[in-house]
């Protein structure tokens, strides 16, 4: 059900480096919840719409209207690295 | 001392405006019995003591110039480390988000300062509100109040704990699938999930979106009425929150309940609730019927499908919320030469490993090829248990659950198996899932350890559960129950 | 073999809205970086996002004018990627359910008009701006969030196009329609028009799709052809060599015209998509729709057809004065002053064009304004000054915006219309010109003109060159 190239596959999709133990931990324990999950597959569904939104709301929206921007200094200062007022990052490819 | 750190909010607001004591004693009092306790709860993450202090003392100058005082005045207030507090750290008890100071507050943190209530701290949750034990702090675990060798539930384990060891009247939680009735139960207090879209949920750091509330923790039904009428209303900011005008809820305080129509769900006394959990939902039936209530039993046929469906919902939004934790803009940063790999060492140092676990479990059901055996169809079991609300609210006024399936459970005992963990959620999540509006109530003890049950009402009908839950209150008499918290004076 | 070559193009939209999409920064392009950001746009912890109702607005009105069904339900969806330059790591946009589907374009070939077919058009935010940095060995990147969350209109044709023409064709015509709507200012420079194509070739008259690549980055229309041409060229080349074609997305080297792989280390795309739990679904109704179609502005295509059946322009005029919203406004305001289209046409197509490239502005800041042009044809008609005048005039009114009159006055550049003054000139042009008076004499129609030359030369073109032609053959005549 769920490989170690399958949960390497979906890390790589997070964003996220597992260690070799990690790997091996959700491998197990992804694989017990999925099979818990597959109840779900009892259900006839098919006839069934999803249901997203609890709350039946439409069309909510604010008029185009500019407001107060943060302060440069005050965005940058949150940033682990910057440059000038730029956020800095590693090489992006 | 102790006299003031157990009295309700409303009392210690009633005291303040008529200046029977000043908000300055008032935090000053609160804030020594959060020194003498902490050591052993463990509730706060950070504390706001000057801010605290100089807040009461506008509160003092406001009053002596005769200026009104807000429905929270000299209230002090903890607020669970999902919430934004501007020039305070937000957290979410991860080591991702350590640094981080919000820019602004949360809507529910501007309309309780605007009431009058004074923010003394930021209390521990389950990271990024992920768990039910709040054992998951990347910082370092809370523990029960109650039995300092048990867990306080979670992930709002901090907000209950500090409420029920008396360090605060009043504090914030978020319930995403019972994390503010959950721990609510097993620290003896109340807590209320409000109506999906009654409270606004700008500021609170997403875990699932569609589930997410916040809502109050307290000690007494008056109060959890007094906070909702605070922090409910209408937001522009967002766009899930419902516009219209909120109703006087403490008029539907009232200590009889002739008429009101109860239904008990079978499913819910079934598999997995312990015996004595379930006997104390039989005795609260029969003060219930005591009280002039009608109460008979229901079936909500879908609610196995519950915990699946939700936690398949919950991580798939949480993998996405959650993705901005990446080092480039704010947080923990892990260097690397490439800003990808950058990325992915920042998550795998800054995440826990539930979190890792819940993302992992999110991003596999949205992942191609997976979408619709999982994600798709959640979301339609989703519409199956909303039906059988729906079909139960045509017969009862509300739903009587318990909160929990047991206890507080021990610290660590359910730790190496999450799906265990999980399912001390099965009697609150399938209520978010909904969209309900749902609170729990503490309604006896087992051993020495407090019960909760929980009331469930249909959308926006928030006064039916203060109405319920009041009336029981005023029989089984729990606000003033102390925990065994040995202070050394 | 002969092969034909299948395109569609995938463009993206900035509208010009105020505000963003999803907040209430400023959207405005140029400013210094990251100043035009907010908690929301940055993405952090516990911000959510708001819809501007004007975005929506914009979007209907762009579906309408690319004759596009509005969906009646839509709603949002998250795309989830990882990249620096996105500030929650995933973009709102709209995928199963787009705001509008089905639509089409149609565009001027040389075998007449063709019909290219839109299969969608939705609504999204877009990122920030990444900026690669290169100094000595250590190469990074810096990021400007100021574009992140700048609302996007993305219109994905059919593949009908089948050359560089054609695609240039209903790329431009797209953004023509786009400038009239006044929903974007569509600069391709300033990355508020954004074109990306996909190609395949197949044997002429099959049915079957050949594989496809993706070009990106181009930047003008006319890279657009170019990278085209090139890439159908190395298409067929690579079949005619029996060699299959990579599927992949190709940059455009605008030097070296060439296409180049742009395939690194290629992951999966898995977006995951999922529907935006934050924002509420969008209900459009008939009636919305039908208020926001009555507001539409005329469109290039009514235009321009109003303008040869009004106006009795020929095609091409028509054309042309049709290809702006604001030279088409230019022209239409001329004639409310001076009702006489064709000479109005002229002028603005060659004098006013003229100047207007010269001086490298646009005709919304010529300072000749239409009232100020039609005062200017208006003398010239009455007599007061002859057309050669009028000429230098303009010129002299675009230099220094003075208006024709104040110049005509000023520079004594009134037409001579009295005969005796004229006649007084012929006859010392006729006495001064003995061997041309002969030559016209002795049957040289031409040197006629050379004498009419002469007498404009002498009053400095302001004769009325009617009666001096007149006088000058009276002249002759006597003699």
């Amino acid at each position: 059900m769920l490989s170690r190239s399958e949960v390497e596959h979906v890390a790589a999709l997070a964003r996220l480096e597992l260690s070799e133990e990690e790997k091996e931990l959700f491998a197990q324990q992804l694989r017990e919840i999925i099979e818990y999950v597959n109840i779900l597959q009892e259900l006839p569904t098919d006839d069934v719409p999803p249901l997203v939104h609890v709350v039946p709301l439409k069309n909510v929206w604010r008029e185009d209207e500019v407001e107060e921007h943060l302060e440069v200094e005050e965005v940058l200062s949150r940033a682990p690295d910057r440059e000038e007022r730029f956020f800095r990052v590693s090489r992006v490819v | 001392m102790e006299d003031i750190c157990f009295l309700p909010a409303h009392v210690l607001r009633e005291r303040f405006c008529r200046r029977e004591i000043s908000a300055k004693e008032i935090v000053t009092v609160f804030l020594e019995r959060i020194k003498q306790v902490e050591p052993k709860v463990r509730a706060f993450l950070t504390l706001c003591e000057e801010e605290a202090l100089s807040q009461a003392e506008r509160l003092d100058q406001a009053l002596a110039r005769g200026e009104e005082m807000g429905p929270l005045a000299g209230v002090p207030v903890a607020l669970k480390d999902n919430l934004c507090l501007s020039g305070f750290p937000t957290t979410c008890a991860s080591k991702i988000l350590a640094n981080f100071y919000p820019p602004y507050d949360a809507t529910v943190v501007r309309r309780l300062r605007e009431a009058g209530a004074i923010i003394v701290g930021k209390t521990n949750l389950d990271e990024f509100a992920m768990g039910s034990s709040t054992e998951n702090s990347a910082f370092h675990p809370t523990t029960n109040p109650w039995d300092l060798s048990r867990v306080p539930g979670g992930s709002s384990g901090g907000s209950a704990a500090a409420v029920a060891a008396g360090e605060v009247p009043v504090a914030l939680g978020s319930d995403t699938g019972g994390s503010i009735r959950q721990p609510a139960a097993f620290c003896g207090v109340v807590g209320l999930k409000p109506t999906y879209g009654r409270v606004s949920r700008y500021g609170l750091v997403a875990f699932a979106s569609s589930l997410d509330q916040i809502g109050p923790i307290t000690r007494c039904v008056e109060d959890c009425a007094l906070v909702l009428q605070v922090i409910a209303g209408h937001d522009p900011r967002d766009a899930t929150s419902i516009p219209g005008e909120i109703p006087d809820y403490r008029s539907s305080l009232a200590s009889d309940l002739k008429g009101m129509r109860i239904g008990i769900p079978s499913e819910y006394l079934g598999e997995g609730v312990a015996p004595e959990i379930g006997a104390v939902v039989g005795e609260v039936a029969a003060k219930l019927t005591d009280l002039g209530a009608q109460v008979d039993y229901t079936s909500l046929p879908h609610t196995r499908y519950a915990l699946p469906a939700y936690y398949l919902v919950a991580t798939a939004e949480a993998s996405s919320n959650l993705a901005r934790y990446d080092g480039v803009r704010y947080g923990l940063r892990v260097p690397a030469e490439e800003a990808k790999d950058s990325m992915a060492l920042t998550r795998k140092e800054g995440f826990g490993p539930e979190v890792k676990r819940r993302i992992m479990l999110g991003t596999y059901a949205l992942s191609a090829g997976y979408y619709e055996a999982y994600y798709l169809k959640a979301l339609k079991v989703r519409t199956l248990i909303k039906r059988d609300f729906d079909k139960a609210f045509a017969h009862f006024d509300c739903l009587l659950t318990p909160t929990t399936p047991t206890p507080a459970f021990r610290m660590g005992e359910k730790l190496a198996d999450p799906l265990a963990m999980y399912f001390s959620d099965i009697c609150t999540l399938a209520v978010n899932l909904a969209g309900l509006p749902a609170i729990s109530v503490p309604a006896g003890k087992v051993g020495h350890l407090p019960v909760g049950v929980q009331f469930i009402a249909p959308p926006l009908r928030e006064d039916k559960l203060f109405q319920v839950a009041y009336a029981l209150e005023q029989v089984v008499g729990f606000p003033s129950w102390r925990p065994p918290l040995e202070v050394i004076a | 073999m002969k092969y034909e070559a299948v395109i569609g193009l995938e463009i993206h939209v900035e509208l010009k809205t105020e505000s963003k999409i999803f907040c209430s920064c400023r959207a405005a392009f140029g400013a210094e970086p990251n100043t035009h950001v907010c908690p929301v746009c940055l993405g952090l912890p516990g911000t959510l996002p708001v819809l501007n109702r004007r975005a929506v607005e914009y979007a209907i009105m762009a579906a309408l004018a690319l004759n596009c069904e509005i969906t009646p339900y839509c709603k949002f969806d998250r795309k989830n990627y990882f990249y620096p330059d996105l500030p929650k790591n995933y973009q709102i946009s709209q995928f199963d359910l787009p705001l509008a589907q089905n639509g089409y374009l149609e565009i001027d070939t040389p075998s007449g008009p063709k019909r290219v077919g839109i299969v969608r058009l939705h609504l999204e935010e877009d990122a920030g701006k990444l900026v690669h940095v290169q100094s000595g060995s250590s190469s990074y990147a810096l990021v400007d969030y100021n574009r992140a969350g700048v609302p996007l209109i993305e219109i994905v044709s059919a593949p009908d196009l089948r050359s560089p023409e054609e695609a240039r064709a209903y790329a431009e015509k797209l953004r023509q329609i786009m400038l009239y709507l006044g929903v974007s200012d569509c600069k391709m420079e300033e990355g508020s028009l954004r074109v990306d194509a996909n190609i395949s070739v197949r044997p002429a008259g099959s049915d079957v799709l050949g594989v496809k690549t993706e070009i990106k980055n181009v930047n003008s229309f006319r890279s657009l052809s170019r990278a085209l041409a090139y890439e159908i060229e190395r298409h067929v080349a690579c079949l005619e060599r029996g060699e299959k074609i990579v599927q992949e997305t190709r940059g455009w080297d605008e030097e070296r015209g060439v296409t180049f792989s742009m395939r690194s280390k290629e992951e999966a795309h898995d977006y995951r998509y999922f529907p935006e739990p934050d924002l509420p679904p969008l209900v459009i109704d008939a009636e919305w729709v039908e208020s926001l179609r009555k507001a539409l502005p005329e469109l290039p295509d009514a235009k321009r057809r109003r303008f040869i059946e009004e106006y009795g322009l020929p095609e091409n005029a028509a054309t042309v004065l049709t290809a702006t919203p604001e030279v088409a406004d230019y022209f239409e305001e001329t004639l409310k002053f001076y009702p006489q289209p064709r000479q109005v046409a002229n002028w603005v197509m060659v004098e006013l064009a003229r100047c207007l490239n010269a001086a490298g502005i646009s005709i919304t800041a010529s300072p000749v304004k239409p009232q100020a042009l039609a005062q200017l044809l208006k003398l010239m008609d009455a007599g007061i000054i002859s057309g050669k005048i009028a000429k230098d005039i303009f010129e002299e009114m675009f230099a220094t915006g003075k208006d024709a009159e104040s110049i005509v006055k000023e520079k004594g550049l009134t037409q001579i219309t009295d005969e005796e003054t004229i006649r007084q000139v012929v006859r010392e042009v006729i006495a001064a010109n003995p061997k041309v008076v002969a030559d016209y004499k002795g049957g040289k129609e031409k040197a006629l003109s050379f004498l009419v030359g002469q007498v404009m030369k002498a009053t400095r073109g302001r004769a009325n060159p009617g009666l001096v032609n007149q006088l000058l053959k009276e002249e002759l005549s006597r003699e």
